[in-house]
Protein backbone atom coordinates (compact mmCIF):
# COMPACT_ATOMS: atom_id res chain seq x y z
CA UNK A 1 0.00 0.00 0.00
CA UNK A 2 2.44 2.56 0.91
CA UNK A 3 4.63 1.63 -1.86
CA UNK A 4 2.40 2.38 -3.92
CA UNK A 5 0.50 5.46 -2.94
CA UNK A 6 4.51 6.77 -2.87
CA UNK A 7 4.70 5.74 -6.49
CA UNK A 8 1.45 7.04 -7.47
CA UNK A 9 1.97 9.81 -6.14
CA UNK A 10 5.51 10.45 -8.19
CA UNK A 11 3.65 9.66 -11.37
CA UNK A 12 1.15 12.72 -10.53
CA UNK A 13 3.77 14.93 -9.54
CA UNK A 14 6.64 13.82 -12.45
CA UNK A 15 4.32 15.10 -14.69
CA UNK A 16 4.45 18.48 -13.39
CA UNK A 17 7.84 18.81 -12.45
CA UNK A 18 9.25 17.88 -15.95
CA UNK A 19 6.22 20.06 -17.99
CA UNK A 20 7.19 22.70 -15.45
CA UNK A 21 10.80 22.85 -16.18
CA UNK A 22 9.79 22.86 -20.04
CA UNK A 23 7.85 25.85 -19.68
CA UNK A 24 10.78 27.53 -17.62
CA UNK A 25 12.86 27.14 -20.09
CA UNK A 26 11.37 29.83 -22.13
CA UNK A 27 12.26 32.40 -18.87
CA UNK A 28 13.70 34.94 -20.74
CA UNK A 29 13.36 33.60 -24.90
CA UNK A 30 9.43 33.57 -24.92
CA UNK A 31 8.24 34.99 -28.15
CA UNK A 32 7.00 37.84 -26.67
CA UNK A 33 6.87 39.49 -23.09
CA UNK A 34 3.60 39.04 -21.83
CA UNK A 35 3.93 35.34 -23.54
CA UNK A 36 7.47 34.58 -21.46
CA UNK A 37 5.87 35.75 -18.31
CA UNK A 38 2.62 33.66 -19.02
CA UNK A 39 4.76 30.79 -19.61
CA UNK A 40 6.92 30.97 -16.31
CA UNK A 41 3.86 31.82 -14.38
CA UNK A 42 2.37 28.45 -15.54
CA UNK A 43 6.01 26.80 -14.77
CA UNK A 44 5.56 28.41 -11.28
CA UNK A 45 2.13 26.66 -10.84
CA UNK A 46 3.58 23.28 -11.86
CA UNK A 47 6.43 23.63 -9.50
CA UNK A 48 4.35 24.79 -6.29
CA UNK A 49 1.92 21.86 -6.91
CA UNK A 50 4.62 19.59 -7.00
CA UNK A 51 6.26 20.68 -4.03
CA UNK A 52 3.03 19.80 -1.89
CA UNK A 53 2.71 16.39 -3.69
CA UNK A 54 6.84 15.81 -2.94
CA UNK A 55 6.30 16.73 0.55
CA UNK A 56 3.63 13.99 0.88
CA UNK A 57 5.51 11.74 -0.59
CA UNK A 58 8.64 12.39 1.23
CA UNK A 59 6.12 12.06 4.41
CA UNK A 60 4.78 8.42 2.62
CA UNK A 61 8.92 7.01 2.24
CA UNK A 62 9.27 8.49 5.84
CA UNK A 63 13.04 7.82 5.05
CA UNK A 64 14.57 10.73 5.43
CA UNK A 65 14.26 11.79 1.38
CA UNK A 66 13.69 15.44 1.24
CA UNK A 67 11.03 17.05 -1.17
CA UNK A 68 14.29 18.67 -2.77
CA UNK A 69 15.98 14.87 -2.81
CA UNK A 70 12.96 13.86 -4.92
CA UNK A 71 12.86 16.43 -7.23
CA UNK A 72 16.75 16.57 -7.93
CA UNK A 73 18.46 13.13 -6.83
CA UNK A 74 16.77 10.49 -8.92
CA UNK A 75 18.23 8.70 -11.86
CA UNK A 76 16.32 8.98 -15.09
CA UNK A 77 14.63 5.45 -14.90
CA UNK A 78 13.35 6.65 -11.61
CA UNK A 79 10.94 9.64 -12.83
CA UNK A 80 7.77 8.44 -14.00
CA UNK A 81 6.26 11.42 -16.46
CA UNK A 82 4.73 10.83 -19.29
CA UNK A 83 6.73 10.82 -22.61
CA UNK A 84 4.66 13.79 -23.95
CA UNK A 85 5.88 16.61 -21.24
CA UNK A 86 9.34 15.79 -22.07
CA UNK A 87 9.26 16.71 -25.77
CA UNK A 88 11.28 19.75 -26.51
CA UNK A 89 10.49 23.41 -27.03
CA UNK A 90 10.76 22.92 -30.85
CA UNK A 91 8.97 26.05 -31.66
CA UNK A 92 6.33 27.94 -30.09
CA UNK A 93 3.92 26.04 -31.86
CA UNK A 94 5.10 23.03 -30.02
CA UNK A 95 5.34 24.33 -26.66
CA UNK A 96 1.24 25.16 -26.94
CA UNK A 97 0.93 22.22 -28.71
CA UNK A 98 2.40 19.85 -25.92
CA UNK A 99 0.73 22.31 -23.17
CA UNK A 100 -2.66 21.97 -24.66
CA UNK A 101 -2.85 18.36 -25.09
CA UNK A 102 -1.52 18.01 -21.29
CA UNK A 103 -3.79 20.76 -19.71
CA UNK A 104 -6.87 19.06 -21.10
CA UNK A 105 -5.75 15.71 -19.80
CA UNK A 106 -4.62 17.71 -16.09
CA UNK A 107 -7.98 19.05 -15.76
CA UNK A 108 -10.17 16.20 -16.07
CA UNK A 109 -7.88 14.25 -13.94
CA UNK A 110 -7.74 17.11 -11.15
CA UNK A 111 -11.65 17.10 -11.47
CA UNK A 112 -11.79 13.61 -10.41
CA UNK A 113 -8.87 13.43 -7.59
CA UNK A 114 -10.89 15.76 -5.65
CA UNK A 115 -12.61 12.71 -5.50
CA UNK A 116 -10.14 10.81 -3.45
CA UNK A 117 -10.48 9.43 -0.38
CA UNK A 118 -6.85 10.64 0.15
CA UNK A 119 -7.25 13.89 1.44
CA UNK A 120 -4.19 15.50 1.13
CA UNK A 121 -4.69 14.30 -2.42
CA UNK A 122 -7.58 15.39 -2.82
CA UNK A 123 -7.01 19.73 -1.23
CA UNK A 124 -4.13 19.28 -3.75
CA UNK A 125 -6.33 18.76 -6.07
CA UNK A 126 -8.40 21.08 -5.60
CA UNK A 127 -5.74 23.69 -5.16
CA UNK A 128 -4.15 23.22 -8.48
CA UNK A 129 -7.57 22.85 -10.11
CA UNK A 130 -8.20 26.43 -10.09
CA UNK A 131 -4.50 27.31 -11.11
CA UNK A 132 -4.86 24.86 -14.31
CA UNK A 133 -8.04 25.66 -15.47
CA UNK A 134 -6.21 29.38 -16.47
CA UNK A 135 -3.65 27.12 -17.82
CA UNK A 136 -6.03 25.69 -20.10
CA UNK A 137 -7.93 28.50 -20.69
CA UNK A 138 -4.13 30.02 -22.36
CA UNK A 139 -2.86 27.56 -24.39
CA UNK A 140 -6.27 26.73 -25.98
CA UNK A 141 -6.10 30.24 -26.81
CA UNK A 142 -3.15 30.18 -28.63
CA UNK A 143 -4.13 26.64 -30.67
CA UNK A 144 -6.88 28.54 -31.88
CA UNK A 145 -4.88 31.60 -32.16
CA UNK A 146 -2.36 29.56 -34.53
CA UNK A 147 -4.60 27.34 -36.22
CA UNK A 148 -6.67 29.85 -37.35
CA UNK A 149 -4.15 32.32 -38.23
CA UNK A 150 -2.03 32.95 -40.67
CA UNK A 151 -1.15 29.65 -43.89
CA UNK A 152 2.44 29.09 -41.70
CA UNK A 153 0.92 29.60 -38.25
CA UNK A 154 -1.55 26.86 -39.55
CA UNK A 155 0.80 24.92 -40.69
CA UNK A 156 3.71 25.13 -37.39
CA UNK A 157 0.91 23.94 -35.54
CA UNK A 158 -0.86 21.19 -37.76
CA UNK A 159 3.08 19.83 -37.46
CA UNK A 160 3.02 19.81 -33.93
CA UNK A 161 0.26 18.53 -32.93
CA UNK A 162 0.83 15.92 -35.65
CA UNK A 163 3.89 15.14 -34.16
CA UNK A 164 2.74 14.87 -30.50
CA UNK A 165 -0.59 13.17 -31.40
CA UNK A 166 1.50 9.75 -30.68
CA UNK A 167 2.05 10.55 -26.95
CA UNK A 168 -1.61 10.97 -26.19
CA UNK A 169 -2.49 7.47 -25.48
CA UNK A 170 0.21 6.90 -22.91
CA UNK A 171 -2.21 9.55 -20.51
CA UNK A 172 -4.17 6.94 -20.15
CA UNK A 173 -2.62 3.81 -19.64
CA UNK A 174 -2.80 2.18 -16.05
CA UNK A 175 0.48 1.36 -13.48
CA UNK A 176 0.10 -1.10 -11.48
CA UNK A 177 0.19 1.50 -8.60
CA UNK A 178 -2.82 2.97 -10.40
CA UNK A 179 -4.73 0.17 -10.28
CA UNK A 180 -3.69 -0.50 -6.50
CA UNK A 181 -5.06 3.49 -5.93
CA UNK A 182 -8.17 2.95 -7.77
CA UNK A 183 -9.33 -0.03 -6.04
CA UNK A 184 -8.61 1.63 -2.94
CA UNK A 185 -10.69 4.51 -3.99
CA UNK A 186 -7.44 6.96 -3.53
CA UNK A 187 -6.33 7.16 -7.06
CA UNK A 188 -8.26 8.35 -10.64
CA UNK A 189 -9.42 5.51 -13.02
CA UNK A 190 -7.67 7.49 -16.31
CA UNK A 191 -9.34 5.22 -18.54
CA UNK A 192 -12.50 6.39 -17.95
CA UNK A 193 -11.39 10.04 -18.92
CA UNK A 194 -10.35 9.10 -22.68
CA UNK A 195 -13.60 9.93 -24.11
CA UNK A 196 -13.97 13.06 -22.48
CA UNK A 197 -10.47 14.03 -23.16
CA UNK A 198 -10.60 13.48 -27.28
CA UNK A 199 -14.12 14.91 -27.52
CA UNK A 200 -12.39 18.08 -25.65
CA UNK A 201 -9.18 17.83 -27.58
CA UNK A 202 -11.57 17.34 -30.71
CA UNK A 203 -14.06 20.40 -30.67
CA UNK A 204 -10.77 22.92 -29.85
CA UNK A 205 -9.02 21.67 -33.12
CA UNK A 206 -11.71 21.76 -35.07
CA UNK A 207 -12.70 25.44 -34.16
CA UNK A 208 -8.67 26.11 -34.73
CA UNK A 209 -9.26 24.65 -38.45
CA UNK A 210 -6.63 21.88 -37.80
CA UNK A 211 -6.97 18.63 -38.68
CA UNK A 212 -7.04 16.07 -36.05
CA UNK A 213 -3.94 13.07 -36.59
CA UNK A 214 -5.46 9.76 -37.90
CA UNK A 215 -2.48 7.52 -36.01
CA UNK A 216 -2.72 3.63 -35.33
CA UNK A 217 0.88 3.98 -33.31
CA UNK A 218 1.15 5.30 -30.21
CA UNK A 219 4.17 5.69 -28.23
CA UNK A 220 4.77 4.66 -24.75
CA UNK A 221 7.06 4.00 -21.67
CA UNK A 222 7.36 7.38 -19.50
CA UNK A 223 5.22 6.00 -16.84
CA UNK A 224 7.60 2.78 -16.41
CA UNK A 225 10.33 5.29 -16.34
CA UNK A 226 11.56 4.23 -19.74
CA UNK A 227 12.07 7.70 -21.62
CA UNK A 228 12.86 9.30 -24.86
CA UNK A 229 16.71 10.60 -25.38
CA UNK A 230 15.68 14.37 -24.91
CA UNK A 231 14.70 13.03 -21.05
CA UNK A 232 18.69 13.03 -20.18
CA UNK A 233 19.32 16.33 -21.61
CA UNK A 234 16.41 17.89 -19.47
CA UNK A 235 17.48 16.59 -16.48
CA UNK A 236 21.29 17.41 -17.02
CA UNK A 237 19.84 21.01 -16.86
CA UNK A 238 17.11 20.23 -13.90
CA UNK A 239 19.75 18.66 -11.61
CA UNK A 240 22.96 20.51 -12.65
CA UNK A 241 23.51 22.77 -9.25
CA UNK A 242 22.72 19.19 -6.80
CA UNK A 243 25.38 17.58 -8.68
CA UNK A 244 27.67 19.90 -9.06
CA UNK A 245 27.72 21.05 -5.52
CA UNK A 246 26.11 18.44 -3.63
CA UNK A 247 23.50 19.30 -0.86
CA UNK A 248 23.72 22.99 -1.63
CA UNK A 249 20.63 25.02 -0.07
CA UNK A 250 19.84 28.56 -0.90
CA UNK B 1 -11.31 20.58 7.50
CA UNK B 2 -13.83 22.15 4.62
CA UNK B 3 -14.56 25.09 7.59
CA UNK B 4 -13.90 28.66 5.74
CA UNK B 5 -14.23 29.97 9.08
CA UNK B 6 -11.07 32.07 10.52
CA UNK B 7 -10.08 31.31 14.03
CA UNK B 8 -7.74 34.20 15.27
CA UNK B 9 -7.36 34.66 18.90
CA UNK B 10 -8.64 38.64 19.74
CA UNK B 11 -5.05 39.33 21.52
CA UNK B 12 -2.91 37.98 18.21
CA UNK B 13 -4.96 39.72 15.71
CA UNK B 14 -3.11 43.35 15.75
CA UNK B 15 -0.06 41.71 15.89
CA UNK B 16 -0.60 39.81 12.41
CA UNK B 17 -2.08 42.72 11.18
CA UNK B 18 1.47 44.12 11.02
CA UNK B 19 2.66 41.12 8.61
CA UNK B 20 2.09 42.41 5.10
CA UNK B 21 2.43 40.60 1.82
CA UNK B 22 6.11 41.13 0.39
CA UNK B 23 4.62 41.34 -3.09
CA UNK B 24 2.01 43.55 -2.11
CA UNK B 25 3.28 44.94 0.75
CA UNK B 26 0.33 47.46 1.72
CA UNK B 27 -1.46 44.59 2.17
CA UNK B 28 -1.94 42.93 5.38
CA UNK B 29 -1.76 38.90 5.45
CA UNK B 30 -4.80 39.88 7.72
CA UNK B 31 -6.66 41.74 5.00
CA UNK B 32 -5.39 39.34 2.28
CA UNK B 33 -7.27 35.94 4.02
CA UNK B 34 -4.03 33.51 4.16
CA UNK B 35 -4.05 33.11 8.07
CA UNK B 36 -7.08 30.83 8.36
CA UNK B 37 -6.05 29.99 12.29
CA UNK B 38 -4.26 31.41 15.16
CA UNK B 39 -4.57 29.69 18.72
CA UNK B 40 -3.13 31.34 21.37
CA UNK B 41 -2.15 28.17 24.61
CA UNK B 42 0.06 29.22 26.98
CA UNK B 43 2.12 31.63 25.01
CA UNK B 44 2.83 29.41 22.43
CA UNK B 45 0.84 30.28 19.52
CA UNK B 46 -0.34 27.92 16.21
CA UNK B 47 -0.36 29.72 12.81
CA UNK B 48 -2.17 27.84 10.22
CA UNK B 49 -1.48 29.95 6.83
CA UNK B 50 -2.81 28.66 3.05
CA UNK B 51 -1.23 30.07 -0.20
CA UNK B 52 -2.94 32.42 -2.43
CA UNK B 53 -1.70 30.40 -5.38
CA UNK B 54 0.21 26.69 -4.56
CA UNK B 55 3.63 28.59 -5.87
CA UNK B 56 3.64 31.80 -4.29
CA UNK B 57 7.02 32.04 -3.54
CA UNK B 58 5.63 34.56 -1.19
CA UNK B 59 5.12 32.19 1.51
CA UNK B 60 7.97 31.04 3.04
CA UNK B 61 8.94 34.60 3.96
CA UNK B 62 5.34 35.66 5.05
CA UNK B 63 5.93 32.20 7.41
CA UNK B 64 8.93 33.90 8.57
CA UNK B 65 7.58 37.43 8.86
CA UNK B 66 4.81 35.83 11.26
CA UNK B 67 7.71 34.01 13.11
CA UNK B 68 9.29 37.49 13.97
CA UNK B 69 6.35 39.32 14.80
CA UNK B 70 5.02 37.00 17.05
CA UNK B 71 8.68 36.60 18.74
CA UNK B 72 8.99 40.53 19.53
CA UNK B 73 5.55 40.33 20.78
CA UNK B 74 7.06 37.66 23.06
CA UNK B 75 5.42 34.18 21.60
CA UNK B 76 7.01 31.26 20.95
CA UNK B 77 4.82 30.18 17.42
CA UNK B 78 5.14 27.37 15.12
CA UNK B 79 3.71 28.04 11.64
CA UNK B 80 1.50 25.35 9.43
CA UNK B 81 0.83 25.23 5.91
CA UNK B 82 -2.26 24.16 4.72
CA UNK B 83 -4.11 23.34 1.12
CA UNK B 84 -7.66 22.93 2.20
CA UNK B 85 -9.98 24.76 2.30
CA UNK B 86 -8.21 26.48 -0.81
CA UNK B 87 -7.75 30.27 -0.73
CA UNK B 88 -10.50 32.39 -2.62
CA UNK B 89 -10.27 35.65 -3.52
CA UNK B 90 -13.98 36.22 -1.70
CA UNK B 91 -11.23 36.10 1.51
CA UNK B 92 -10.13 39.67 0.95
CA UNK B 93 -11.70 42.35 3.15
CA UNK B 94 -13.67 45.35 2.42
CA UNK B 95 -10.20 46.83 3.89
CA UNK B 96 -7.95 44.39 1.36
CA UNK B 97 -9.93 45.67 -1.74
CA UNK B 98 -9.27 49.34 -0.77
CA UNK B 99 -5.73 48.94 -0.45
CA UNK B 100 -5.34 46.89 -3.33
CA UNK B 101 -6.96 49.66 -5.70
CA UNK B 102 -5.21 52.93 -3.33
CA UNK B 103 -1.52 50.72 -4.69
CA UNK B 104 -2.70 50.63 -8.29
CA UNK B 105 -3.71 47.09 -8.72
CA UNK B 106 -7.77 47.03 -10.02
CA UNK B 107 -9.21 44.39 -7.37
CA UNK B 108 -11.11 41.27 -8.25
CA UNK B 109 -14.37 41.40 -10.15
CA UNK B 110 -17.17 38.56 -8.87
CA UNK B 111 -16.98 35.03 -10.94
CA UNK B 112 -18.91 35.82 -14.22
CA UNK B 113 -17.36 39.25 -14.94
CA UNK B 114 -14.35 38.12 -14.03
CA UNK B 115 -14.91 35.62 -17.43
CA UNK B 116 -16.24 38.12 -19.19
CA UNK B 117 -13.37 40.12 -18.58
CA UNK B 118 -10.79 37.18 -19.21
CA UNK B 119 -12.74 35.46 -22.11
CA UNK B 120 -14.61 37.86 -24.03
CA UNK B 121 -12.64 40.86 -23.89
CA UNK B 122 -15.74 42.65 -22.26
CA UNK B 123 -15.08 46.28 -20.54
CA UNK B 124 -15.68 46.12 -17.00
CA UNK B 125 -12.34 46.56 -14.92
CA UNK B 126 -11.92 49.88 -13.31
CA UNK B 127 -8.61 51.81 -14.01
CA UNK B 128 -7.18 52.02 -10.61
CA UNK B 129 -5.51 55.25 -11.91
CA UNK B 130 -8.42 57.10 -13.31
CA UNK B 131 -11.24 55.29 -12.69
CA UNK B 132 -12.61 54.79 -16.61
CA UNK B 133 -13.93 51.26 -16.90
CA UNK B 134 -12.70 51.41 -20.80
CA UNK B 135 -9.81 49.11 -19.85
CA UNK B 136 -8.62 46.04 -21.97
CA UNK B 137 -6.51 42.77 -21.38
CA UNK B 138 -3.24 42.92 -21.97
CA UNK B 139 -2.04 39.51 -20.73
CA UNK B 140 -4.36 36.67 -18.46
CA UNK B 141 -0.48 36.42 -16.73
CA UNK B 142 0.68 39.10 -15.14
CA UNK B 143 3.69 40.79 -12.76
CA UNK B 144 2.92 37.25 -10.40
CA UNK B 145 0.23 34.17 -10.47
CA UNK B 146 -2.48 36.07 -8.89
CA UNK B 147 -2.93 39.02 -11.41
CA UNK B 148 -3.11 39.65 -15.01
CA UNK B 149 -1.99 42.57 -17.18
CA UNK B 150 -4.59 45.58 -18.09
CA UNK B 151 -4.16 48.86 -19.80
CA UNK B 152 -6.78 52.06 -19.41
CA UNK B 153 -7.35 53.34 -23.29
CA UNK B 154 -8.52 56.59 -21.72
CA UNK B 155 -5.47 57.20 -19.13
CA UNK B 156 -3.10 54.21 -21.08
CA UNK B 157 -1.71 53.93 -17.90
CA UNK B 158 -0.93 49.80 -17.61
CA UNK B 159 -1.72 48.08 -14.41
CA UNK B 160 -2.53 45.26 -12.39
CA UNK B 161 -5.80 42.82 -12.22
CA UNK B 162 -6.14 40.32 -9.09
CA UNK B 163 -7.62 37.12 -10.75
CA UNK B 164 -11.10 36.10 -8.91
CA UNK B 165 -10.09 32.72 -7.92
CA UNK B 166 -13.21 30.73 -6.80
Amino acid sequence: MKDNLYKYILGIADNSLILGQRMGELCGHGPSLETDIACTNISLDLFGQVRSYYQYASKIAGDGRTEDDIAMLRKEREYLNVLLVEQPNNDFAYTMARHFLFDVYHFLFLTELQKSKDLTLAAIATKSLKEVSYHQRFSSDWIKRLGDGTDESQQKMQTAIDFLWTYTDELFHQTEADKAMVSEGIGVDVTKLKQAYYSKVNSILEESTLIIPESKYFQKGGKQGIHTEHMGYLLTELQYMQRAYPNMEW
Amino acid sequence: MTTTEQHIDPKLITILETVSDPEIPVLSIMDMGVVRSAILENEFVKVQITPTYSGCPAMDVIGDDIKTALKEAGYQCEVELILSPAWTTDWITPRGRKALEDYGIASPLDAEADKDVLLHGKRLVKCPQCGSINTKMVSQFGSTACKAQFQCDDCQEPFDYFKCLK
